[in-house]
């Protein structure tokens, strides 16, 4: 019996074989997941700003693409993933408001897949799938068996990356 | 100096929750104007929620919901959304404009939930500039139908850069006659440094 396991706004997880990994209703978050297709170890991560580092409040380390990466690497690694074999996939970071005068805070999905990119790039973790931007929400499902996406939304179909 | 809304003490919350019934009588008035019935509507509830827990209340984090956004302009910076769940949405369009939604949502429909949205956050955040003595307008609306995690994550990304929880205001309007029902919440999501200007504008000590 294969179990999904829920990842909340700000909150990361790591599951083995064949569990299976979810978030529900991404919007300007980010859900990155990692894959080691050894051992089949799979993580998953809900962040919700880029970095940590202009925050003076930053105690919860999952909010952040910088933090919350690091500690699902962390995690993995104590599991028995290998670091050296993970690949990623990203999805979110829509922006579900529309405005013509945007300012930077209305273009946070866009800032937080960039950040997202360039840690993974640093950390060289190759993004496999890239599902980002956007008007809409998007709910994932991660497997551990094969490392296989699923993005559900409403009105812009399902698909598996 | 800035706070995160888990820190706010009961006398805040007591401040916030007067400007949320104030606000929302207001905006009740509003509406009964606009569908030329009787409006009513019940005590606000004032929630500190954790961000997971938010979903919750609009029926989970993959229930279809409308959201309704204004940027705030003027000596408060910062936002407001009106969110209402889609069959209070179908019921005030239902109300306004009787028949255009009987076969699910159209671009009408969605004009006149702006419209509505409109008139009840601007009489609402017209409240809040009388009663703090700022200058405080709304922008055009910008609506989305869409999960209710994804539309959410708006207003608790901006509360995400000084806290862990969200502040929302559940209102319940009722219309007297044939006695509809509609929940609809605001989230009041002002920036960062305008919360302090806020409260000490409707003369709380901070």
């Amino acid at each position: 019996m294969s179990t999904m396991i829920k990842v909340g706004m700000a909150d990361l997880k790591v599951a083995k074989t064949p569990d299976a990994l979810t978030t529900l209703g991404l919007g300007s978050c980010i859900g990155i997941c990692l894959y080691d297709p050894g051992t089949h170890i799979i993580g998953m991560a809900h962040i919700m700003l880029p970095s940590s580092k202009t925050i003076k409040n930053n105690s919860n380390i999952a909010k952040f693409a910088d933090t919350a990466i690091v500690k699902l690497l962390d995690d993995m690694t104590k599991e028995g993933a290998n670091q050296r074999r993970l690949v990623g996939k990203i999805a979110g970071g829509a922006q579900m408001f529309k405005f013509t005068s945007g300012n930077d805070m209305m273009r946070i999905g866009e800032r937080n897949a960039d950040a997202v990119r360039s840690i993974l790039s640093d950390l060289n973790i190759p993004i496999l799938a890239d599902d980002t931007g956007g008007t809409f929400g998007r709910t994932i499902e991660f497997y551990s068996e094969t490392g296989t996406l699923k993005i559900k939304t409403i009105g812009h179909g399902v698909k598996e990356v | 100096m800035t706070r995160a809304v888990e820190n706010f003490d009961t006398v805040i919350l007591d401040v916030l929750k007067e400007i949320g019934n104030i606000g929302a009588g207001n905006a009740a008035t509003a509406l009964a104007k606009m569908i030329s019935k009787k409006v009513d509507m019940k005590v606000p509830r004032v929630n500190v929620l954790d961000f997971s827990e938010v979903p919750e209340i609009l029926g989970g984090p993959e229930e279809e919901v409308v959201g309704i956004f204004f940027k705030l302009e003027g000596q408060i910076e910062g936002s407001i959304m009106f969110l209402l769940k889609v069959e209070s949405a179908l019921q005030l369009i239902e109300l306004l404009m009787p028949g255009i939604a009987s076969e699910g949502f159209n671009e009408f429909c969605f004009s006149a939930l702006q419209e509505i949205g409109n008139i009840l956050a601007g009489s609402y955040i017209s409240s809040l500039s009388s009663l703090s003595s700022l200058d405080i307008k709304i922008s055009v609306p910008s609506l989305a139908l869409d999960m209710a995690g994804a539309i959410l994550s708006v207003p608790a990304i901006h509360f995400g850069l000084i806290g862990d929880k969200i502040l929302i205001i559940e209102n319940e309007f009722v219309e007297l006659v044939e006695k509809d029902s509609v929940n609809g919440y605001f989230i009041l999501i002002p920036e960062v440094d305008s919360y302090d200007t806020l409260l000490k504008s409707l003369g709380v000590q901070i």
